[in-house]
């Protein structure tokens, strides 16, 4: 161990410290100007970000393999570290309106921005677990934070009770892992696999529970019933957060043990991930054409995503494919994030102080009356559709392309046509917002109009120069673990 | 010493981009703060980048002394589409460095001069919020030009190319709202933008056929082209040179593309000094230096670029001399030089073309700025007037040289330095213009003396409207009260009026007889340079011409000066010559004959008859709409009502009867939720165990 | 393919053995002589007053969430005061760390007001 070791785990010190020391200086912070203290968190994220990028393109393993630094892990974490940034800009304004303005937000927020860190660059399955916890723990009070609104507390509780019961399962995945293999090292996983004629069923097992247990935290059918009760209950700028952060993070440590750990064992978890894939893009898009409210839409959404996501684990069973696959799932993480946060952006403007204006109704006339706000949401809409010229468009378009590299016509076919019926809905917005006569009541924050501004220019710039993004995606590649 | 150092290792080369970057980070500036924080801010931040840009300039320069074979720094790759792979890369050379340092150090000054001059014009024209707009294009017009001149390959070059088109129209509309009928300046501006649209339309096939001929369109790659292949590929060089020739008749202002220059004097006169006489127009004089190993292979073209760049400089002389608008006089002066500097690429002497190119910079920018302090001068005279209340005919033309007269000893400075301007432009020596010309007429005489005796006559002629203009403008008296109250502008007018006066003066040095520092500086890039020596007789015949010219000059409008609202006397002289050339020979006229009036019946014809008498009344109405409406009938009806709605129905249906039924799972309780997450789990590990 | 299943379910036994035997031997084993006082609810031997049955104070939760948490605390420090001067410096600072982490949070809590009794 030596001085090495800690620079790797940097940003998240750096995060999980600052949070920390933010805990004691939020104390002396009169509590009308917790703006200070958003600020201060923002420039944490900051000095995290400048440690990220100080070590763009080190491959190395530190504490014996339990982190890993690599540029999947340092893309993720990037990507983290900006929608902290996005969703402390969006929520400063919104807990002010809804009068639940604390400091402790912005602390959490960073808590579990830590968390996800430390998933992106887990080496080992204790690690994950302890940044699936560190993730979710503070999501969880998040969710109530609109407390002593029924809602948010119910909201949190649900999400809470699940969420222990989804880590039940991954806890006693990694038991079972370890009593398999005698460690918890993803490289000792791969190990065993090599070793062993066949593959261990202890381990199979093991990792089919962990596979639920970050199932349910990337919100897949058949493990995403929570996630629009959650959605909707939680405060905007939670849920705004929780869709784009959770999810990614859930989706960092997927990626990570499947493909980079477990590629051995691949004829075996293939045929399932295709199925859950298929199952939730289906799904998702399908209960999404009957919501009214736009927060239940979104979350319907989101699990439909995560399916589109979801695809990427299949086509890298194929081993030539593996690497794109990677690459295209980071690819959409990135769409989905910049897309989704600019959505929640949206919603969050049009949330009125006691909590309504949340019904698709409430968007009529929006064209008219802010055509700016409605212009981008309707590029957010698109972009969901995955219609160019927008960054979601791109995103479908790679993973698609990589699906059916790997052979899987039928599993791009079901994408297609899932995308197809969820164009019903997500135009519903658009037509809603330009075809109906109403007065939305819409507010105008600085901030979180920037927010919008910069999400729907990133829309909009990534849909039609992807290039950038795609260079430093190609750049990207998971730490070989057996080397 | 470090900077001996940093000189001779190159180092300054990696500030080239700078160039470029510094006027766009002034217009944005400007987009940003230059409202908000007033006039004065808004002029320094554009002259100072511009300014800045020139000391960029000069850093390549200095650099370019140690290493005179020039760099080609990549920016970034901009298209690679199949073969075609095209990037944004800046060459430092000695032609493009010599265009860079003309170009914004000409800008720097007019920046400078237009702080002064838009002041003013704001507030004459009515509506001072239009300054900072003012600057932001002009700072937009250098970045366009530096885009041009710095282009290493074709693409990046008609980029610039474009945009210095775009800023002209912006500029010479800039008061879209005045002139004739209250559009004449709009008109102007969009005259002068379909025009240039037909150069660009030759320059864009010229690109089309070089990527076709060579598979690429980066200069170096072309050129080596042409010289491994061009003998063998003659007829295709011949026809990319004319079609480029086309391109830089529109640029340049030649025949037969040269009618929107004068028309663009409807910009301010910043404007056309800085990109309709120094540099923007001399950019189809660039495109032919630049593209030089493809003119030399091909000898029929460079013919063709003689002659029509001396049948331009003869014709526009013509006219010139007919002219009683200041700033049209000029103008038709550009022209005619352009045609000068046009002819010296055609006939082989890139270098006196690009001499004669900075010379003309220098003096034809003084000369436009100077009869703006005229103009300027005679506003402020008019102004004063009506304030004493004097008798005024309206509407009161400041530009109209018959209303001028005896400005000699009401704005000494501006006196001064248009006669220098005037004597540099018709070539006496040892102004600059003597030089240049000079070295023009000698390769003239030497390839084809037919030319030559034109472009002597097109000298001559210089001499004489520049003469009839000083007498005119400065001598004699007052013709009208404006002029009888003209004063003198601010120094910050007049300082680089003086500047320019000292350049042009100066300037011929770059390259004198015996020594030839420009040829020996822009051989290292052209290379087809060859010297062309001093020939006593040429220059004495062009001295004893410009003499005759001015002693003629004089004895019309010297001796005894016109009165007010007296005919000009040549019109005695020359007759219908002369109303000729006040009429511009009917170029004009012809034009709207010829091809506008023929197109617009074109576009009637279509557009009553062919679309809306034929296709619509006939066609659509009675052919199609019926067999339509019983189409449709039979489609709707049975086809569609029936079958296709009746899947679509019912798919969507079923889709949306999936999605209520899915609803109803989602109870809202945690314990069936629990329920799905263990069921799913369960199957999973099922598949696991058993699978 | 079953084999690893019999170490689990031999475990499992195991599991529910133990805690099973000391249970029944408890039983088994314990003299009944049973009488009111003995039968009545034991609470840090003060007698109850009320329904035992009521909703307790949030405070209190917390209160003793923060024991707990120093309690561990306490844990930790024992085997680290122990091997104390065989530890490197970096262990040293990581139980500072840990400490201070802790501290962090009771100044927290201090302030927010949790240990006021009210």
């Amino acid at each position: 161990m030596d001085w090495q070791d800690f620079l790797s785990v940097l940003p998240f010190i750096i995060v999980a410290g600052w949070a920390t020391i933010l805990l004691l200086v939020d104390l002396w912070i009169p509590a009308n100007r917790k703006g200070i203290t958003a600020g201060l968190a923002v420039l944490g994220l900051i000095a995290a970000i400048a440690a990220v990028i100080s070590r763009f393109g080190i491959e190395r393993e530190a504490f014996d393999g339990m982190i890993i630094v690599d540029g999947f892990s340092s893309f993720l974490q990037l990507l983290f570290l900006g929608v902290g940034v996005i969703a402390i800009a969006q929520a400063y304004d919104y807990l002010r309106r809804r009068d639940i303005e604390r400091g402790e937000y912005y602390i959490l927020l960073l808590y579990s921005l830590s968390g996800m860190l430390l998933m992106a660059s887990a080496g080992d399955l204790i690690v994950v677990f302890l940044a699936v916890e560190l993730l979710s723990i503070p999501l969880y009070v998040l969710a109530a934070f609109a407390i002593p609104k029924a809602d948010s507390e119910e909201s949190a509780l649900k999400y809470f009770l699940l969420g222990a019961f989804a880590s039940g399962f991954l806890v006693y995945g990694i038991a079972l892992v370890f009593g398999s293999t005698g460690t918890t090292a993803l490289s000792g996983m791969v190990a065993a696999i090599e070793s062993a004629e066949t593959t261990p069923i202890l381990l199979l097992v093991g990792s089919g529970m962990i596979l639920v247990g970050l199932g349910f935290k990337v919100a897949a059918v058949p493990f995403h019933m929570w996630t629009p009760d959650v959605y909707q209950g939680a405060p905007t700028s939670v849920t705004s957060f929780m869709a784009v952060g959770a999810k990614a993070g859930g989706f960092a440590a997927l990626l990570r043990i499947f493909i980079s750990a477990l590629p051995g064992a691949a004829v075996m978890w293939m045929p399932l991930t295709m199925w859950i894939a298929a199952l939730t893009m289906a799904w998702g898009n399908i209960a999404a054409i009957s919501q009214t409210n736009i927060k239940r839409m979104l979350a319907y959404s989101s699990i439909a995503h995560a399916g589109y996501i979801f695809m990427a684990l299949p086509a890298a069973a194929t081993p030539e494919v593996a690497p794109e696959a990677v690459r295209a799932a980071l690819f959409y993480l990135v769409t989905y994030a910049i897309t989704n946060l600019g959505a929640w952006g949206v919603v969050l403007a049009m949330e009125k102080a006691e909590g309504s204006g949340l019904e698709i109704e409430d968007y009529s006339g929006l064209g008219k009356k802010r055509p700016a706000l409605a212009l981008a949401m309707a590029l957010f809409m698109l972009s969901l559709t995955g219609i160019p010229p927008t960054v979601g468009f791109m995103g479908k378009f790679y993973l698609f392309q990589v699906v059916i590299d790997a052979n899987l016509i039928w599993l791009a076919l079901v994408g297609v046509v899932t995308s197809l019926i969820s164009a019903y809905y997500y135009l519903r917005v658009i037509v809603v917002m330009y075809m109906r006569d109403g007065e939305p009541e819409v507010r105008s924050e600085a901030l979180l109009n920037s927010t919008i501004f910069i999400t729907a220019f990133g829309t909009f710039f990534f849909g039609i120069l992807p290039g950038f993004l795609l260079k430093m995606i190609n750049q990207v590649s998971l730490l070989d673990l057996f080397r | 010493m470090v900077l001996l150092e940093v000189v001779q290792g190159g180092g300054l080369f990696a500030y080239a981009p700078l160039i470029i970057a510094l006027p766009i980070l002034g217009l944005i500036t400007n987009i940003i703060f230059g409202r908000r924080l007033g006039e004065r801010f808004a002029g320094i931040v554009a002259s100072g980048v511009v300014a800045l840009a020139f000391v960029i300039a000069i850093l390549q320069f200095l650099a370019l002394q140690a290493h005179p074979e020039g760099v080609t720094i990549p920016i970034a790759e901009w298209i690679s589409v199949g073969s075609l792979s095209v990037s944004w890369a800046i060459k430092v050379d000695t032609l493009s460095t010599t265009m860079m340092l003309m170009v914004t150090g000409v800008s720097t000054l007019i920046h400078i001069y237009a702080i002064g001059y838009m002041h003013e014009d704001v507030r004459f024209q009515g509506d001072p919020g239009r300054y900072t707009r003012f600057f932001i294009f002009f700072n937009l017009f250098v970045a366009a030009m530096m885009v041009l001149v710095s282009a290493d390959n074709y693409l990046m070059m008609f980029v610039g190319w474009e945009g210095v088109g775009l800023c002209s129209y912006l500029l010479i509309g800039f008061w879209y709202e005045k002139g004739e009928d209250g559009i004449g300046n709009a008109v102007a501006g969009k005259k002068a933008f379909i025009t240039n649209r037909i150069g660009d339309f030759g320059f864009l096939i010229a690109m089309f056929l070089i990527f076709g001929a060579v598979g690429s369109l980066g200069f170096e790659e072309v050129f080596d082209w042409a010289h491994a292949f061009g003998e063998e590929n003659v007829l295709i060089i011949s026809v990319i040179t004319l079609f480029m020739l086309l391109g830089v008749a529109g640029k340049s202002a030649q025949l037969p593309l040269f009618v929107w220059l004068p028309d663009a004097m409807a910009g301010p006169t910043p404007v056309s000094a800085l990109i309709h006489a120094a540099t923007m127009v001399t950019a189809g004089v660039y495109l032919i230096v630049r593209s030089n190993p493809l003119f030399s292979v091909t000898a029929s073209t460079s013919n063709i670029v003689a002659i029509v760049g001396t049948a331009t400089a003869f014709f526009a002389a013509t006219i010139a001399v007919g002219q009683f608008d200041i700033k049209k006089v000029l103008a038709y002066s550009t022209i005619s030089q352009l045609g000068f500097m046009v002819a010296a690429a055609g006939l082989g002497a890139y270098v006196a073309a690009i001499f004669h190119l900075i010379n003309h910079a220098f003096f034809k920018a003084l000369l436009f700025l100077a009869s703006g302090s005229v103009i300027q001068g005679i506003e402020a005279g008019h102004h004063h007037a009506e304030h004493e209340g004097a008798d005024i005919e309206e509407p009161f033309d400041p530009q109209d040289m018959r209303n001028m007269g005896g400005l000699r000893s009401r704005m000494k400075v501006t006196f001064w330095v248009y006669l220098i301007g005037a004597l540099a432009l018709s070539g006496f020596p040892p102004l600059a213009g003597f030089f240049s010309k000079d070295e023009i007429l000698v390769d003239a005489r030497l390839e084809n003396p037919a030319l030559f005796f034109l472009l002597l006559a097109a000298a001559f002629l210089t001499t004489f409207y520049m003469g009839r203009q000083v007498f005119l403008v400065f001598f004699g008296k007052a013709r009208s009260e404006p002029a009888a109250h003209a004063k003198e502008n601010p120094p910050v007018m007049w300082v680089p009026l003086v500047i320019l006066g000292v350049l042009s003066v100066v300037s011929g040095a770059l390259n004198l007889p015996k020594i030839h520092t420009l040829t020996d500086w822009l051989g290292t890039t052209i290379e087809h340079v060859h010297i062309t020596e001093f020939s006593f007789s040429v220059a004495g015949l062009a001295v004893v011409f410009s003499i005759v010219a001015v002693v003629l000059a004089w004895m019309i409008y010297g001796r005894k000066p016109i009165e007010k609202g007296e005919a000009d006397p040549l019109r005695k002289i020359l007759g219908p010559i002369f109303v000729g050339m006040e009429n511009k020979w009917w170029v004009d006229e012809l034009y709207d004959f010829l091809f506008i009036r023929p197109y617009v019946a074109i576009c009637w014809f279509l557009a009553d008859v062919v679309d809306w008498r034929i296709l619509h009344d006939w066609f659509h109405d009675s052919v199609l709409a019926s067999a339509y409406r019983n189409g449709s009938q039979w489609l709707a009806q049975v086809f569609d009502l029936g079958i296709i709605d009746g899947i679509g129905n019912g798919l969507g249906n079923i889709t949306k009867g999936a999605s209520q039924r899915l609803r109803f799972v989602e109870t809202g309780y945690v314990r069936n939720y629990a329920l799905a997450i263990l069921v799913g789990g369960l199957l999973t590990l099922t598949y696991f165990i058993f699978g | 393919m079953l084999e690893p299943w019999i170490f689990i379910a031999l475990l499992l036994g195991a599991g529910m053995l133990l805690p099973g035997v000391t249970i029944v031997a408890n039983w088994l084993l314990a003299p009944k002589k049973p009488n009111p006082i003995k039968q009545s609810i034991y609470e840090c031997g003060i007698e109850t007053v009320g329904e035992t049955y009521i909703q307790l104070k949030g405070g209190y939760y917390i209160y003793a969430l923060i024991f707990v948490v120093f309690d561990i605390e306490a844990v930790f420090m024992f085997p680290w005061a122990v091997a104390f001067d065989k530890l490197q410096l970096y262990m040293v600072m990581e139980g500072v760390i840990f400490i201070l982490i802790l501290a962090a949070g009771l100044a927290y809590a201090w302030r927010k007001g949790v240990l006021e009794w009210v």
